[in-house]
């Protein structure tokens, strides 16, 4: 992360111990910190961007197939999943606020907070995942996708290699999406750690915030994967 | 000596004039640039070479320069650009009443099949003066057809139709490459285009074969059962498929698309993926049981119900040759 | 070479500071990593540079004699990954960039030095899985990996190359990001964005694409490893898949590559001109805005590599407009270098020489493109060895001639001492010669059509006189290549001492001892003067007297 010197304090007692030697300025660190983060975000829009432009254009093209995968996705867990992002997302901003304003307990409590709603995705996704391997929907030698019918067309059964493309993005999306929570809770883990050493005063908590740019990323990336994975052509 | 040692490639299409002018020309433009540019360079590099007392002379640069030096080549390449699209547009649009051929590639070789029947590997004949299209696909991995005399090239995919066409102007026999890397034996992925004479090309064909590509699918047609749902009548339980071909259908979702090659690939191999608008998705896939040729043949038949007065019987002689063009009288059976 | 006072006594830097591997291995200079840079680097140039003579020597008779077809297509493969991920994108940024962008606008090191060499170690990750793969059988797939022929049909280490190059990618943003950082954060006070080096814009132009577009090509990379393990038929059209989408999402990053590669050594010719030429650069706004508009509408251009693939010939049309676009400022910045020359007073040491032979490959591979960008012509010349000649000339005649110029003339203050003038400029002389060797006669084999990757073309035996020239000259540029490594080597132990600033060079690099110390400047160093103030300085050196020839 490009946040991880900022970890390592120098102690030559002459200035605040976070500031490191090749800085002029604390503000000239944070600013660099925090813009370090920003274009690393870019990059990860590009990363996700390759596999959303991939999705679009088989979607466009087997749009009923894609309809019927989506389908057979647990659309309640996948949106109680979104509830626990965006409470997540909540606490990363308390948590934050608290650094702010110098209330080390709460900033603590709203990390453990953040953690296990990153931990709750993580195990919701588990049981989803679980499902599909069951009903034997892995791509792969196993998968399996006969006789599903296409929503709107009751006489037409979607084509199981077209659905597998389906179920391919599905899993690389949501799986690289689940890395990079696993990542999050390693940079929270950190993020705890540092506060409960009572490193970060209203002063100085760069960490926090770039961490928890990091975190929004994350779960600004869920946000259109719900959508767009799970709601494909539902209607109530 | 030159003929081991070549400078310039051969020129047997209608198409190789084209490129070459176009080429010539860019010869041309980036000779004088390159000599415009060298010039520059030399000169001042010997004229303001360093002189002890001579100090360099500061310039900031100049807007009315940098404009005629942006906006200057822009214009050329602009020409260059029109000029090369016109090209592109002339290569990439087969004429209406071309013969056609089928191009099988796989790994690695060339399977070439005349509409008429006519069955090659690695060596393509064709007539002098006449127009050739191509329709291609691939077994496997990408490959590309690749005649240099022609300057005509197009990547072979897998999957689908491509499609390419030369008109070739001098009897010899040509090069043929893969010029898409295919694997261990790209480069033997090799053959030839034997231009012949009109009167020998009646001769070869008259060598014999099963009959045209298209009766040859109206057998397959019969063997798999599609005669049951396509009837020539309106009472089938699939679209009547005379005429269809090269004019526009309307599909179930309201879309419009042209029948063409591919079309009616995919319909043969996916026949849920677009279907006709009044009609039922009930058409099982031939994925898997149908070979690439025997694909060809299908197509070639369906496109054979298409051409004017297309009688079973009619539609044999007329598959490469509609509204009595040129190329009827060569169809020697 | 210009002379000036040298201390006497070895004053301490950023070399001897610290001894040990282990300050090596775990140093966060920005300096010593760009030597970390540098020897890995060579060391994958000599691996790549020894395919690249073996694929020639193949080609010297038309049979495949010397080596069979399938290792001719390794051999030809793990040149181009070798030579484009593992040398040619880290050359200049990681080596130069790293070493001189912190100098160059006044700061102690990069942004995040820890990132920097962690860039590094997963360079070197990646190194050592593709050395891995070499050693273990090889990949046959083309640098270019095309589906469905990696993804299904392959049957050498498709997956262990591709996943070399997905870490050594994330080496290369990591790069760019602390480049745009540091660009944008650290400079010192008064070096405003116009005062700054041509060096740094370029190099800021170049990271810009390493940010934004290496991550497409390491997304491509995990779908290419997926598909071929789990045959998921994303790209492969017998499961539903488009192999078109692979090379859309491939040349997506794969073209601007090309800029990754050729922008920073346009960068490093500008500062030569400049300093040889005693001048200002001509147009300077000019050629700092032509860096960054390359950067952009090297976005916009990616499918001119597939004008024959089987897109829509309107596709075709608009990709070869934007192809255009792209071109003005390439001819924008050597109009500029060769007015900088004007009423200059210039001198022929051996970075000059270097940028004179940029100059003269760059514009020939430039105008190439303008045949490959038509349409029409495209068409007959696209696969052929007309392309291989074409990008040679800017990725080894361009790029390289930067690389090896600024090697020169940053060299006495990378490592405190002189190279030896003469084997450098007569280096510079073989290398030139060489290249058009080598290279010049494949322009016109690939118009006559002989189509690249071809191990044997026995049924063509009229292309074998200028494969010979070809081969014949690819030995003349291998020497070429290994002079200026020796001398280097050599210098380094036995090379007079270099003073602070031997060509009186202006920009901030040249105020630092040499070799600079660890933290660069003593002081933060306010910029009051222009970039390529040569006339100051040229003023307060007049009475130094310059040796040339």
């Amino acid at each position: 992360m490009s946040d991880s010197q900022a970890a390592v304090p120098h102690h030559d007692g002459l200035h605040n111990p976070a500031l490191l030697h090749h800085f002029a300025t604390e503000e000239q660190q944070r600013d660099s910190a925090s813009f370090g983060m920003w274009i690393f975000l870019a990059t990860e829009v590009m990363f996700f961007g390759g596999l959303f432009c991939a999705y679009l254009i088989y979607r466009r093209w087997y749009f009923g197939d894609f309809a019927a995968a989506s389908k057979s996705i647990n659309a309640a867990l996948g949106a109680t999943n979104t509830a626990v992002l965006i409470c997540s997302s909540l606490t990363v901003v308390l948590a934050i606020w608290a650094a702010q304003t110098a209330r080390r307990g709460l900033m603590i409590l709203m990390l453990v907070l953040t953690m296990l709603f990153g931990v709750a995705f993580l195990g919701i996704k588990g049981i989803e995942y679980k499902d599909k391997f069951e009903e034997h929907h892995v791509p792969g030698v196993s998968f399996s996708f006969d006789h599903q019918q296409i929503p709107g067309h009751p006489d037409q059964y979607a084509n199981p290699q077209h659905a597998q493309i389906f179920f391919a993005l599905y899993f690389i999306m949501t799986g690289l999406h689940a890395l990079h929570m696993v990542v999050g809770l390693g940079i929270f883990t950190w993020l705890l750690w540092m506060a409960w050493k009572g490193r970060f005063t209203p002063h100085y908590h760069t960490p926090l915030e770039i961490g928890g740019l990091y975190w929004h990323f994350v779960d600004i990336v869920w946000i259109y994967l719900f959508p767009l994975l799970y709601l494909i052509d539902r209607h109530p | 000596m030159f003929d081991n040692f070549p400078l310039w490639p051969q020129r047997a299409s209608s198409m190789a004039g084209n490129v070459d002018a176009l080429f010539i020309f860019l010869l041309i433009v980036s000779g004088l640039m390159t000599l415009l540019i060298f010039t520059a360079i030399i000169y001042f590099a010997a004229r303001y070479r360093y002189r002890k007392g001579v100090p360099a002379e500061q310039i900031e640069g100049s807007i009315p320069l940098e404009l005629s030096w942006s906006l200057i080549p822009l214009g050329v390449f602009m020409v260059i650009f029109a000029w090369g699209a016109v090209v592109y547009f002339k290569g990439r649009t087969p004429p209406r009443d071309s013969t056609e051929v089928y191009v099988v590639a796989k790994q690695w070789m060339w399977k070439l099949e005349h509409a008429e029947g006519q069955r090659e590997i690695n060596e393509l004949h064709v007539p002098v003066g006449r127009d050739v299209k191509l329709i291609m696909t691939s077994q496997d991995v990408i490959h590309s057809f690749f005649v240099p005399a022609f300057r005509m090239k197009q990547d072979v995919l897998p999957g689908r139709y491509t499609v390419a066409w030369f008109h070739a102007t001098k009897p010899g026999t040509y090069h043929l490459f893969c010029a898409e890397y295919c694997g261990t034996q790209h480069s033997g992925m090799i053959g030839s285009i034997v231009v012949m004479e009109p009167a020998q090309y009646e001769a070869w064909m008259s060598g014999g074969t099963g009959g045209p590509l298209s009766a040859t699918g109206e057998k397959i047609f019969a063997e798999l059962g599609c005669v049951t749902c396509h009837r020539s009548d309106t009472q089938g339980r699939g679209p009547n498929l005379q005429g269809v071909f090269g004019k526009p259908v309307q599909l179930e979702d309201g879309r419009m698309l042209t029948a063409d090659e591919n079309y009616v690939r995919e319909s043969i191999l996916d026949p849920g993926a677009k279907v006709v608008k009044g009609f039922k998705p009930v058409m099982p896939t031939f994925q898997g049981l149908v070979s690439e040729e025997q694909l060809n043949a299908l197509v070639a038949y369906v496109k054979s119900q298409s051409q004017p007065g297309a009688g079973v019987a009619k539609a044999n002689a007329a598959v490469t040759a509609p509204e009595g063009a040129p190329g009827k009288g060569n169809q020697v059976q | 070479m210009a002379t000036a006072t040298v201390p006497s006594v070895e004053r301490e830097n950023y070399l001897n500071k610290h001894y040990g591997v282990e300050s090596w291995l775990l140093t966060t200079d920005h300096k010593r990593i760009a030597l970390l840079y540098l020897i890995s680097i060579t060391f994958f140039f000599f691996i790549g540079g020894f395919f690249a003579l073996l694929i020639r020597l193949e080609l010297l008779t038309p049979a495949s004699d010397l080596v069979q077809a399938d290792t001719y297509n390794k051999l030809f493969t793990m040149h181009g990954q070798v030579m484009v991920f593992f040398f040619l994108i880290p050359s200049i940024p990681a080596v130069l960039g790293n070493f001189l962008i912190p100098l160059m606008i006044g700061a102690k090191d990069l942004a995040f030095p820890r990132v920097n060499l962690l860039s590094w170690y997963l360079y070197i990750i990646g190194g050592i899985m593709m050395v891995h793969c070499m050693l273990t059988g090889g990949v046959d797939t083309g640098w270019t990996f095309y589906t469905p022929f990696s993804t299904a049909f392959s049957n050498t280490k498709v997956i262990e190359a591709g996943l070399a190059i997905f870490v050594a990618g994330f080496s290369s943003i990591l790069t760019g990001l602390n480049f745009v950082v540091t660009i944008h954060r650290m400079r010192a006070p008064g070096l405003t964005w116009s005062r700054l080096p041509l060096f740094v814009w370029a190099h800021y132009a170049t990271s810009i694409i390493q940010i934004l577009g290496t991550p497409v090509v390491a997304i491509t990379l995990v779908l290419v490893v997926a598909e071929r393990s789990l045959h998921l038929g994303i790209f492969d059209p017998k499961l539903g898949g488009d192999p078109l989408l692979f090379q859309h999402l491939f040349w997506f990053y794969s073209h601007p590559a090309v800029y990754i590669m050729i922008l920073p050594s346009m960068g490093v010719v500008t500062e030569i001109i400049a300093c040889f030429s005693r001048k200002r650069i001509f147009g300077y706004s000019f050629v700092a805005l032509s860096s960054i508009a390359i950067a952009v509408f090297g976005f916009l251009v990616w499918a001119h590599h597939m004008f024959v693939a089987g897109i829509s010939v309107y596709a075709a049309l608009i990709f070869s407009l934007l192809s255009y676009s792209v071109a003005v400022p390439s001819a924008v910045k050597v109009f500029n270098w060769t007015a900088t020359l004007y009423k200059g007073s210039i001198r022929y040491d051996a970075p000059m020489l270097y940028a004179f032979g940029f100059l003269g490959l760059f514009t020939m591979g430039g105008l190439t493109g303008l045949f490959l960008a038509a349409l029409g012509v495209d068409v007959h010349v696209t696969d052929t060895y007309f392309v291989i000649a074409h990008f040679h000339y800017i990725m080894v005649g361009g790029a390289l001639m930067g690389y090896l110029g600024g090697m020169h003339f940053w060299w006495p203050k990378i490592s405190g001492k002189l190279y030896p003038e003469g084997w450098a400029r007569l280096a510079a002389l073989i290398v030139f010669i060489g290249f058009n060797l080598t290279f010049f006669p494949q322009f016109i084999l690939g118009y006559l059509g002989m189509p690249r990757r071809y191990a044997d073309y026995s049924h063509m035996p009229e292309f074998q006189i200028l494969n010979v020239f070809s081969t014949a000259g690819s030995t003349v540029l291998g020497v070429g290549y290994l002079l200026p490594m020796i001398y280097f080597l050599w210098s380094m132990r036995y090379g007079k001492p270099a003073p602070d600033n031997p060509w009186n060079a202006a920009g901030l690099e040249w105020k630092t001892p040499s070799p600079p110390t660890t933290y660069n400047f003593e002081e933060e160093p306010v910029v009051t003067w222009e970039a390529y103030n040569y006339d100051e300085i040229d003023k307060g050196h007049k009475e130094e007297v310059h040796v040339v020839g």
